[in-house]
């Protein structure tokens, strides 16, 4: 039909990780809102955690996202609640045109998650002394390999391999390739019209 | 069997089960804006599909809206930009466009409700997180992101995860001077910002049912701030009285058949809810933000949390939120000085709150270092309040009268905070930099209140002002 499609599935994501600290990052600061004036997602990823990366290099230090040896992370570890706020894709948009392949976190907030999930970066959690474990590994060395696998469960780095979740749904839609759902949401549209027949305020209340 | 209005809703609306075990689910009103639409029209485009069903989808510019001057083209070349692509979108597939011109434009969440657009028992979508403003009709609305907007212009459906239900009673009579803002900012306190997730909050018990649906409106505008992506009021009397007469509203018989359908869609009494939690209404006092996010908040009579007296994780946050925003452990939050006074917001720039703001106001002046603007949440609520003289009071007092928008609630339009200001605001997130200054500062309140902190210049207790 068309190339909604054409899947393409989601099974593994491997390469170098960046670890941001800190409960309820927002979607202001992954991406804050002066740069949502556009009409297009396109060079989004320049300013991704603008902000916060300004505050770190005034303190003299580096943001996560500003290291050079990071430059080439796929795996970012958030803590929880990550992505809280706004439902502006743009958050993971930003994330994703980064070159950020997975998440992995204590807890996510469902729009960013889903809206991850639409645009096929998964979200996955793991239990917070996993991760602080992993952060721990992924802080010390820069150049470390980490690998998501969303079939297997399980996500990690060369000396260590800790348990992930993912709800179900996100799950399967990854790994067949179905999480752009368009397509499949127009292809039983005698289904949905019947449903819209039978909602009273479709016609007005007519009697 | 008994059910919640959140099942009954989604049972209506349930197309399908989709093969990953998502629901298909039928949205019964889209509403669009100019920030997070351009990219899904564009998707659509690229993919030849049409807007399948686009009488029931409307569309206003709200966000990058300029407040002061309006002439077109606006002076921001990519303002002019969003809103002419929005207004080529909505022609090119018959999209009604509620735009500057119309008398209608407005905020997304106030003029869906001001025209009778939002109804009980409807699935109600729109590209911000916001979008739970209009359960306070008994509908199930909620935000989403563009490509969701994509599919719904593309199927008028959504692939969705149901949510589980907890019941939030509020329970006895709010003091005066405690608004519907300081419940919903109780509630977030209390549960947390992550505390909703994975949930719809049902706002139930005596004081939601005492309040007016512009107050609703501002308590499940904020579910979202704790986490629930739905949050909902049982329709009742006032709900339906508040629609009729409404442009999109059903009149005559087709309101009486509707009245009868609405009256169904209610939560069950015996229905059954994931959770439960009771406040207690006479425990709220007026509720004021002092830190980085909308749930860390007290009491204007408090002092602020010592970081080593909170427990694990939430030691850090509140570190974090000190430090940025300048403030101790321990101090009073009253009496803290401001620099600009903010009133307006989808969750409090309704006539109901410019109306609370401008009895604290009258006859009085805005304190010499502070910059006051209100910002009506449309044009309707502006030529109202400018019909009851309300904007005589505020000139008057010395804050800005100015035109609809979104405005200083995030800072897309010239409406900014600068440097390391600190504003009194009536909107919804103090998130680091979220009006428009990067090292900007906001203490989330109730209308009332930020007229109370302009006149002092800092905050106060309204409860204290004669």
């Amino acid at each position: 039909m068309t190339d909604a499609l054409v899947v393409s599935r989601i099974e593994r994501v491997d390469g170098t990780a960046i670890t941001l600290r800190g409960d309820d990052i927002d979607t202001d600061r992954i991406i804050p809102a002066r740069f949502l004036k556009a009409v297009t997602f396109d060079g989004l990823e320049h300013h991704l955690f603008e902000d916060d990366c300004r505050e770190a290099r005034e303190r003299g230090g580096l943001h996560p996202f500003d290291e050079p040896a990071r430059r080439h992370a796929r795996v970012l570890i958030v803590g929880a609640n990550f992505g809280c706020g706004s439902s502006r894709e743009h958050a993971p948009q930003a994330i994703a045109r980064r070159g950020i392949q997975a998440v992995i976190g204590e807890s996510f907030a469902e729009i960013f998650s889903g809206n991850a999930l639409m645009i096929g970066l998964p979200c996955v959690t793991a239990d917070a002394q996993d991760l602080a474990r992993l952060r721990e590994r992924a802080d010390a060395s820069p150049d470390e390999p980490f690998f998501v696998d969303l079939r297997a469960g399980q996500a990690g780095c060369r000396a260590l391999t800790v348990p992930i979740t993912l709800p179900s749904a996100a799950r399967d839609a990854l790994l067949t390739g179905a999480w752009d759902a368009t397509g499949l949401l127009l292809e039983d549209y005698a289904a949905v019209e019947s449903v819209a027949a039978g909602l009273p305020y479709m016609k007005g209340f007519g009697s | 069997m008994a059910q919640t209005l959140f099942q009954k809703i989604w049972d209506r609306h349930a197309v399908r089960r989709l093969p990953n075990g998502q629901t298909q689910l039928y949205v019964g009103l889209h509403l669009v804006h100019e920030v997070t639409s351009p990219q899904a029209f564009d998707e659509l485009a690229r993919r030849g599909w049409a807007v399948r069903v686009p009488h029931r989808t409307f569309a206003t510019v709200d966000h990058i809206v300029p407040t002061g001057r309006q002439l077109r083209p606006f002076e921001d070349g990519m303002a002019e930009a969003m809103t002419r692509a929005l207004e080529v979108n909505c022609r090119a597939h018959g999209i009604p466009l509620f735009d500057l011109s119309s008398g209608d434009q407005g905020i997304v969440h106030v003029i869906g409700p001001e025209l009778g657009l939002t109804q009980p028992g409807m699935t109600i979508c729109c590209g911000d997180s916001h979008t739970s403003t209009h359960g306070a009709f008994g509908a199930l609305a909620f935000g989403i992101g563009t490509s969701q907007v994509r599919d719904v212009l593309a199927s008028q459906t959504l692939a969705m995860s149901p949510l589980k239900v907890r019941r939030i009673e509020v329970r006895g009579r709010l003091a005066a001077g405690v608004y519907a803002k300081d419940v919903i900012l109780t509630i977030i306190g209390r549960l947390g910002v992550k505390g909703g997730t994975g949930y719809a909050y049902e706002y139930a018990g005596e004081t939601i049912e005492r309040m007016s649906m512009d107050e609703r409106m501002t308590i499940c505008n904020m579910s979202i701030e704790g986490g629930a992506r739905v949050g909902y009021v049982n329709p009742d009397d006032t709900t339906f009285d508040y629609l009729r007469g409404r442009r999109f509203a059903p009149s005559g018989d087709a309101f009486e058949r509707a009245r009868e359908w609405w009256r169904t869609i209610a939560s069950d009494r015996n229905a059954t809810w994931d959770d439960e939690v009771v406040i207690e209404a006479g425990e709220i006092a007026p509720t004021v933000t002092w830190g980085i996010n909308p749930g860390q908040s007290v009491g204007v009579g408090d002092t602020l949390p010592d970081p080593r007296s909170s427990e694990g994780t939430d030691r850090s946050g509140v570190s974090e939120a000190l430090e940025f925003m300048g403030f101790r452990a321990g101090q009073p939050i009253a009496g803290t000085r401001i620099d600009v006074a903010f009133i307006g917001s989808c969750t409090n720039g309704r006539l109901s709150d410019l109306r609370e703001a401008a009895r604290v106001v009258r006859g009085q002046k805005v304190a010499p270092h502070v910059r006051a603007l209100v910002v009506p949440g449309s044009q309707s609520v502006r030529s109202a309040a400018e019909r009851e003289g309300l904007d005589e009071v505020f000139r008057e007092a010395g804050f800005d009268w100015r035109s609809a928008g979104c405005s200083m609630c995030l800072a897309m339009n010239p409406d900014r905070l600068e440097g390391r200001e600190l504003c009194a605001s009536s909107s919804n997130r103090n998130f680091k930099g979220r009006q428009g200054s990067p090292t900007g500062r906001t203490l989330l309140m109730s209308p009332a209140m930020v007229a109370a902190a302009a006149i002092a210049g800092e905050v106060v207790d309204v409860r204290r002002i004669p």
